[in-house]
């Protein structure tokens, strides 16, 4: 009976691996291969491995394209990504502690709007007329107020589901010594808070580093494109030249993909919050 | 144990009050309110005027009428719910399959967690321009394979028939690492007792599917239908990097709506594709998430 689960296992698992190959990696390889071929080579969109390697010709090509707006891109998308992230973590990790910690008649209110901000779809042009008003529009500052704003709704829930698992007796302790919220909120919790920022800072780094939409509304103009920015608009431009934009499209997953090795385990915690709970 | 609570020294409302305090909630609520709610609001009045940024004229219900008798901008409305349920629909299914062919016994099982999560982690641009080139009707790697075992495929994103499905099944492609994660999250939470009595009563595969996996698995199908009914009714980034809601307008939907009249400067129109949008997004998440989590609570 054994031996025959274990046989069931070893079929299922060669047939899974070889759809797992023509599903998921192909069109990996795909992109891997196109990014390498030379442009002529490259329009043939075919699945082959090229007869005259090009990568490094293609890498130097796409960094340099027009002044190297690729390079300027990646520096606008790490920064918006890196300080986005920071006013996220930092501003939802204050609310969901004291949504938690303290029973009020606002929690059902901050509840409702915490739900608002997961399911409303954001009301695109009054948001330009907002930031216009405020001179922020079609800046990088606009848009890292933006990308923060749009991800609290989701850090607030895992903060606020992580908090109830520290025993309130540290807060308590922390007050009797004479500590003040801010001493204990940063110098007593945030620290114990580390696993569930760690999560937070990966699926939202990636989040923000992979949005399009947002950039597209709310930064137009070349001299502050994102990484996402330019690949869409080298889409347009460089009709004849497959193996630039695939080599684009690799360079820009590569930051994620690394995160995704080093962080597995948190982007899956992530990912996965209130698969048990609901 | 009333005792032990009484003993135990209670700080008081004041100082529970100075220990959480309520200005915490500040910094994030100014966000969320001047970035968040204002637009919002707003545009619950935009929506019915003309509308340059500058200058605002009241038109009354012209806008809706507009969106609703343009048969480009109906389609953009009926194809939003097909998009929304197709793509939900079947991630559940392929969640699900996953999610159970991976936590049996399987070899390289980490392998394809892995290489089935991988496409969640590439932006819906670069996975779009990669598709359009393999789905590409003739040299497309796509339709190459299938002629070369003899089936003429369809010509996917650039066929009005095939467009808006075609860029629903690159989507599932990419998003259905997520639910198969939530899905193995929710069997992992079921206890093997369930299991063990079911085998004692002599029950099989498909009735301990029916009757124990399907059930218990229940928070996880919540989630997974609702994150991807909200993902995929307000879904913009693909759909543009694809067919830019084309041929013609029969991919449209209404977020691609929306940047479109955006991009032609009928900011009020706009707006009011703004205001449909987010009835149809909570008139269907709102019922459906009551539905699932009542239902999970009775039992």
């Amino acid at each position: 009976m054994r031996r025959r689960a274990k046989i069931r296992g070893i079929v299922v698992g060669s047939i899974s691996i070889v759809l797992s190959v023509i599903i998921f990696i192909v069109p990996f390889a795909f992109i891997f291969l196109t990014a390498s071929k030379t442009a002529a080579e490259a329009a043939l969109f075919g699945f082959t491995l090229p007869t005259e390697w090009a990568l490094v010709e293609n890498l130097t090509e796409v960094l340099t394209i027009r002044n190297g707006l690729i390079v300027r891109a990646f520096i606008n998308s790490t920064v918006i990504t890196v300080l986005s992230v920071v006013l996220m973590v930092v501003f939802a990790a204050m609310v969901g502690y004291v949504l938690q910690r303290r029973r009020s008649r606002w929690n059902p209110v901050v509840n409702f709007l915490v739900l608002a901000g997961l399911i409303v779809p954001p009301a695109v042009v009054p948001t330009i007329w907002v930031l216009q008003t405020l001179g922020l529009f079609a800046t990088i500052p606009g848009l890292i107020f933006i990308q923060a704003t749009f991800g609290l709704s989701f850090c607030v829930l895992l903060f606020r589901a992580f908090v109830s698992t520290i025993p309130k007796e540290l807060d308590e302790a922390a007050t009797i010594d004479g500590a003040g919220p801010l001493r204990i909120f940063f110098g007593v919790v945030a620290p114990l808070l580390r696993p569930v920022i760690i999560t937070v800072v990966v699926v939202q780094a990636v989040a923000v580093f992979n949005d399009f939409t947002g950039p597209l509304y709310f930064l137009p103009g070349d001299e502050n494109a994102t990484v996402q920015l330019t690949l869409y608009n080298f889409q347009s431009q460089t009709l004849n030249q497959w193996n630039l934009l695939f080599m684009d499209i690799l360079l820009i997953t590569i930051p994620p993909l690394v995160m995704y090795i080093f962080f597995n385990r948190q982007i899956v915690a992530g990912m996965t919050s209130g698969a048990v709970k609901g | 144990m009333a005792q032990a609570v009484a003993t135990k020294p209670q700080p008081t409302r004041r100082s529970v009050k100075s220990m959480y305090p309520t200005w915490f909630y500040i910094p994030a609520g100014v966000l969320y309110v001047v970035l968040f709610a204002i637009p919002t609001f707003a545009s619950f009045y935009f929506a019915f005027t003309r509308w340059s940024l500058q200058d605002v004229e009241f038109t009354g219900l012209q806008n809706f009428i507009t969106f609703f008798s343009e048969p480009q901008l109906r389609t953009g409305f009926t194809n939003t719910f097909i998009y929304g349920f197709v793509t939900s629909g079947l991630k559940v299914v392929f969640g699900l399959a996953l999610a159970l062919l991976l936590t049996g016994q399987l070899m390289a099982r980490g392998y394809l967690r892995s290489v089935v999560f991988f496409p969640v982690l590439v932006s819906a641009i670069g996975v779009g321009i990669t598709f359009k080139v393999l789905m590409d009707p003739f040299d497309g790697l796509i339709n190459s394979s299938l002629e070369a075992i003899g089936i003429t495929g369809p010509a996917w994103l650039t066929d009005p028939q095939w467009a808006l499905y075609s860029v629903a099944l690159i989507d599932v492609w990419k998003g259905v690492g997520i639910a198969t994660l939530i899905y193995i999250a929710g069997l992992a939470a079921i206890p093997q007792e369930y299991y063990e009595a079911a085998k004692v009563d002599g029950a099989g595969g498909w009735k301990n599917f029916w009757h124990i996996t399907l059930p218990l698995v229940r928070p996880a199908t919540a989630t997974v239908v609702l994150l991807s009914l909200i993902g995929g009714l307000r879904s913009f980034d693909l759909i543009w990097a694809t067919t830019r809601g084309g041929p013609g307008f029969t991919s449209d939907v209404i977020a691609s709506v929306i940047y479109k009249q955006y991009q032609a400067g009928f900011y009020g129109l706009s707006t009011a594709g703004n205001v449909v949008l987010f009835i149809v997004v909570t008139a269907i998440v709102v019922p459906v998430s009551y539905f699932l989590n009542r239902r999970e609570v009775e039992r």
